[in-house]
């Protein structure tokens, strides 16, 4: 047996040393999403998509993106994402892209793409663990030069560390960021590619406009079909029901205010007088008390008072839904089905956070003949045109439909299984909608899903943001939207099937009316004007008694 | 005893010969008119922008009334209206176009089998019957149709594919060379080991008698046996075979002779439910299924001479029986409580339930137990002493 020394605990604690967050991603980078090489590339340009249309949005400027990628080597990238959003003021830049778990976003109860901080930083570490190089940011604020930098991570500080800082004296933009980053990583059409991401984010964000160019140098433009920016979303303080004990504690130490009731009052929405009364009241606590000198247990009494007092559900102008209108445009615009149908739910509560289901149906291919009732109560078959390219949003009658989940506007590509929305879906009885459906399965049919959920706070059940976690609040808005649109959408396929059948019963009298009038001919010995007549006035007569 | 005979011969002399171009051309002129009628109707209907229909009677035991006074089955008042819509327009074509078919062979005095009429379909394009069993069920409509203005399928030159029964005795039927028009005369008694076969219409025929009465007998075998022995010679009768149920052609040829030729009818069958309910019953008073030509197609004035059950036991026949199969007994009990004619015949009841009661069956030719001509010395001259004494 090989002989291994015995530590002492001296000599133990001498190893013990601290560890970077950002060594700790840089060892379990599959936690944010870079557990492969196609896999990086998307979470690359989505994190700097996701940020250019914060930006874009919180300042009030239609957002308009470029994307390019190339492919610079065998699995070398080059992924440069430039926005017309505010600019970074200067000496921010290093800090947002060089430094993990630097946000904006982390702190405040309001609904965005980005949530942690992580995402752009995490992806510029990506690129220099893989090729050496980090991050380039040109960023033009307005009526200021622009600014050039390149960043390199000091994964062990967590610190950025500042390569070439230049100032630009002419940029192409007024104002507006780049950013450019060299990944090893691969490239691949199709389902969770660069292309599908970008043409799901055009179909929940119908205001912003997207060129994109693919390593092989196709050009795509995602024309934006609204000029309205969504409604900007409140910032909101948390609601009491979503705090856990030990958040509430801290908030305790942190408060700047004197009394228990004023803290109740100031820290958390919907809580006025009357309620924090009540909260103290339950947890035997006197309203004068000094926040930052409640006890453990104390604060554990609070905790559980607020569990049992009546609180109302937290304002919902902290929420940007999309918007049924949105949805439609969006879905029109990227999808050409002959049926659409949308529902923006009312906004409902888990664990304290408001959040909003939206749901967007488009069904059925309109490349087929479809029918259509005429004046005169006729059925013909009317050829649509194709104005869209369709891609393959829209699958074959035979597919299972094509679910795109959306999360404060962004999609979700990954792990489709394990979504709340997945499985909200699969509980749907979609047969009473004119969709079959598998047992446990998603329906099949030619048809898109579009779920969006808006939030606060997306429960994601990994930091990689891929699937939304199954709080039973939120898997039962999701059944009501998806129900919803189901109605009108099964009404819709039953009104077709009815007209298909209608216009395959008046095909068939129109195959054997002729023969009547032959046969009349034949018997009574008229012309053949008169028998073109005659079956004419009976086909007439036919078609009118007909009802649809 | 023979010359008795010839001067019944001469003075019983029957024919019907006289009337029957005449008769033929004004049926044909009825027929006609009648298409001419239906077509119009619907025509009219189109028009003036309503739904053209076509009426026909139901066909079913349960649409059958029996009267002993009228003496066959006659059509109850339900009928079938066929509207024209999406499901009936195909049949409601092909209907039309069949009796377009029918209006041409009339006028040109041909005549299509069934068969025959089902391939003509081949030629309507998408109108065409796929099976004959569809072109069948228009045809019975059609006839169904006509039969209430007293039109047959006959008439409507829609022949049935098979012939009708043998026939033998002093009969001469007149026919008529379809081509030439001249007249063709067959000799029933004259027919050797033969026997003349029943057109599939028979309405056209001339017909001479000195017969006293007509045999109508179920099987070929007993047929056979009576013909080779000369029985219609030695009885003075004219055999028919009717060969199980019999066609339409057979019953209407024994009409004529029972109505025309005013000839009594002696049925002879096997003692068994389908002998009495089937064969005899359509023989008597027709079919719930062709009840609209019951009228011309039954013989009602029959009787039946055997075997019943009572000759079972009178004739020692018990050891010559088979018991009754399951089939034969629910045959009996439906007829005991469905058919208008069982029910409106007491004796048929007692008959039946009698033999239902023995649990067994006799067939004609159980006889040859007592020897093979047994049926032509003893049976039929036992039988025919009191023809009175028959069961209606």
């Amino acid at each position: 047996m090989a002989r291994t020394k015995n530590l002492t605990a001296e000599e133990m604690a001498r190893q013990q040393k601290e560890i970077s967050v950002s060594e700790f991603f840089a060892k379990n980078r599959h936690l944010l999403g870079f557990d492969n090489p196609r896999k990086a590339l998307l979470t690359t340009i989505k994190e700097a998509v996701d940020n250019s249309l914060d930006a874009c949005e919180e300042a009030g400027i239609l957002p308009d993106l470029r994307i390019e990628v190339q492919q610079t080597g065998e699995d070398r990238f080059l992924v440069e994402v430039q926005d017309n959003g505010p600019g970074i003021v200067k000496d921010q830049i290093p800090k947002i892209f060089g430094q993990l778990l630097y946000g904006s976003k982390f702190h405040r109860m309001r609904q965005s793409r980005g949530q942690q901080g992580i995402g752009i930083s995490a992806a510029g570490m990506y690129g220099q663990l893989t090729t050496g190089k980090g991050p380039r940011i040109t960023s033009k604020v307005l009526r200021r030069k622009a600014h050039r930098y390149e960043i390199h991570l000091d994964t062990t500080k967590n610190r950025p560390i500042i390569g070439k800082d230049e100032e630009l004296p002419e940029w192409n933009l007024k104002h507006g960021t780049r950013f450019t980053l060299d990944l090893e990583a691969s490239y691949q059409k199709g389902l969770r590619s660069v292309d599908d991401y970008l043409k799901q984010t055009a179909v929940a964000n119908p205001h912003c406009r997207l060129e994109y160019q693919a390593p092989d140098g196709t050009e795509r433009q995602y024309e934006r079909a609204t000029d309205t920016l969504p409604a900007k979303a409140e910032e909101i303080k948390p609601h009491p029901y979503g705090i856990e004990l030990g958040h509430l504690i801290k908030m305790l130490r942190e408060t700047k205010s004197r009394w228990l009731n004023s803290f109740l009052q100031e820290e958390f929405c919907r809580v006025g007088p009357k309620v924090a009364k009540d909260i103290l009241g339950t947890a035997k606590l006197s309203e004068r008390a000094y926040p930052s000198r409640i006890a453990r247990q104390e604060a554990d009494a609070l905790y559980r008072a607020i569990q049992k007092t009546r609180i109302s559900a937290p304002p919902t102008d902290c929420l940007s839904p999309i918007g049924e209108e949105r949805i439609l445009e969006g879905l029109q615009k990227e999808c050409d089905a002959e049926f659409y149908s949308v529902c923006t739910r009312p906004a409902a509560v888990y664990r304290g956070n408001p959040f909003v289901i939206e749901v967007g149906i488009a069904w059925g291919k309109p490349s087929g003949a479809e029918l259509e009732v005429d004046e005169r109560g006729r059925i013909r078959s009317r050829k649509r045109k194709r104005t869209v390219d369709t891609e393959d949003l829209l699958g074959n009658a035979d597919d299972t439909v094509r679910l795109l989940r959306f999360a404060n506007r962004v999609p979700l590509l990954y792990q489709q299984s394990a979504c709340a929305v997945t499985k909200a879906a699969i509980q749907t009885g979609w047969k009473n909608y004119g969709l079959q459906q598998p047992r446990g399965g998603l329906p099949v049919g030619p048809a898109v899903l579009l779920v969006h959920m808006a939030s606060v706070w997306v429960p994601f059940t990994s930091e990689s943001k891929e699937a939304i976690a199954a709080y039973p609040e939120i898997l039962k808005e999701v059944k009501l939207a998806l129900q919803e649109a189901g109605r009108k959408l099964g009404a819709y396929i039953r009104k077709g099937k009815r007209l298909k059948r209608e216009f395959e019963k008046r095909s068939y009298i129109d195959k054997y009316i002729p023969h009547i009038g032959i046969g009349l001919q034949e018997i009574l010995g008229f012309g053949d004007q008169e028998r073109h007549d005659l079956v004419e006035r009976l086909r007439d007569s036919m078609e009118t008694t007909r009802k649809i | 005893m023979a010359a008795r005979k010839k001067s019944a011969k001469k003075a019983r002399k029957r024919s019907t010969a006289r009337k029957d171009n005449e008769r033929v051309a004004r049926m044909a002129k009825v027929t006609l008119d009648s298409i001419d009628q239906v077509a119009g109707e619907v025509y009219q209907c189109i028009e003036t922008g309503t739904m053209p229909e076509l009426t026909m009677p139901q066909r079913n035991l349960k649409n059958v009334k029996y009267d002993r006074k009228v003496g066959y089955f006659e059509l109850g008042d339900h009928y079938k209206v066929r509207k024209l819509d999406v499901n009936s327009v195909k049949t409601f074509a092909q209907t039309v176009r069949l009796m377009a078919l029918a209006k041409e062979m009339v006028a040109s005095e041909d005549f299509a089998t069934k068969r025959e009429a089902y391939y003509v379909s081949k030629n309507w394009a998408e109108a065409k019957f796929r099976e004959q069993r569809e072109s069948d069920t228009v045809l019975d409509d059609i006839e169904g149709m006509f039969s209430v203005r007293d039109v047959t399928r006959e008439d409507l030159r829609f022949v049935p594919e098979e012939h009708g029964g043998s026939v033998v005795g002093p009969l001469t039927v007149l026919d008529r060379d379809p081509e030439t028009g001249e007249v063709i005369e067959s000799d029933c008694s004259r027919m050797g080991s033969g026997a003349y076969t029943v057109p599939s219409s028979v309405d056209h025929l001339g017909l001479e008698t000195t017969a006293d009465f007509v045999l109508a007998i179920e099987t070929g075998g007993m047929f056979q046996r009576l013909n080779h022995h000369r029985y219609w010679r030695t009885a003075n009768c004219v055999l028919v075979e009717m060969g199980g149920v019999p066609t339409r052609a057979t019953r209407r040829f024994i009409r004529r002779l029972s109505d025309d030729l005013k000839l009594p009818v002696y049925a002879f069958v096997d003692c068994d439910p389908y002998g009495i309910c089937n064969i005899y019953r359509t023989l008597k008073v027709g079919s719930g299924q062709a009840a609209h030509v019951s009228a011309k197609f039954c013989v009602p004035k029959a009787t039946f001479l055997g075997v019943t059950p009572q000759d079972i036991l009178d004739f020692g026949l018990k050891d010559a029986t088979h018991p009754l199969q399951d089939v034969d007994v629910k045959r009996a009990k439906d007829a005991l409580k469905n058919d208008p004619f069982v029910k409106a015949q007491p004796k048929w009841g007692r008959a039946l339930k009698s033999l239902l009661k023995m649990g067994v069956r006799a067939e004609q030719q159980a006889f040859a137990k007592w020897g093979l001509n047994f049926v032509i010395e003893e049976y039929l001259p036992a039988k025919l002493k009191n023809p009175k004494a028959f069961l209606p």
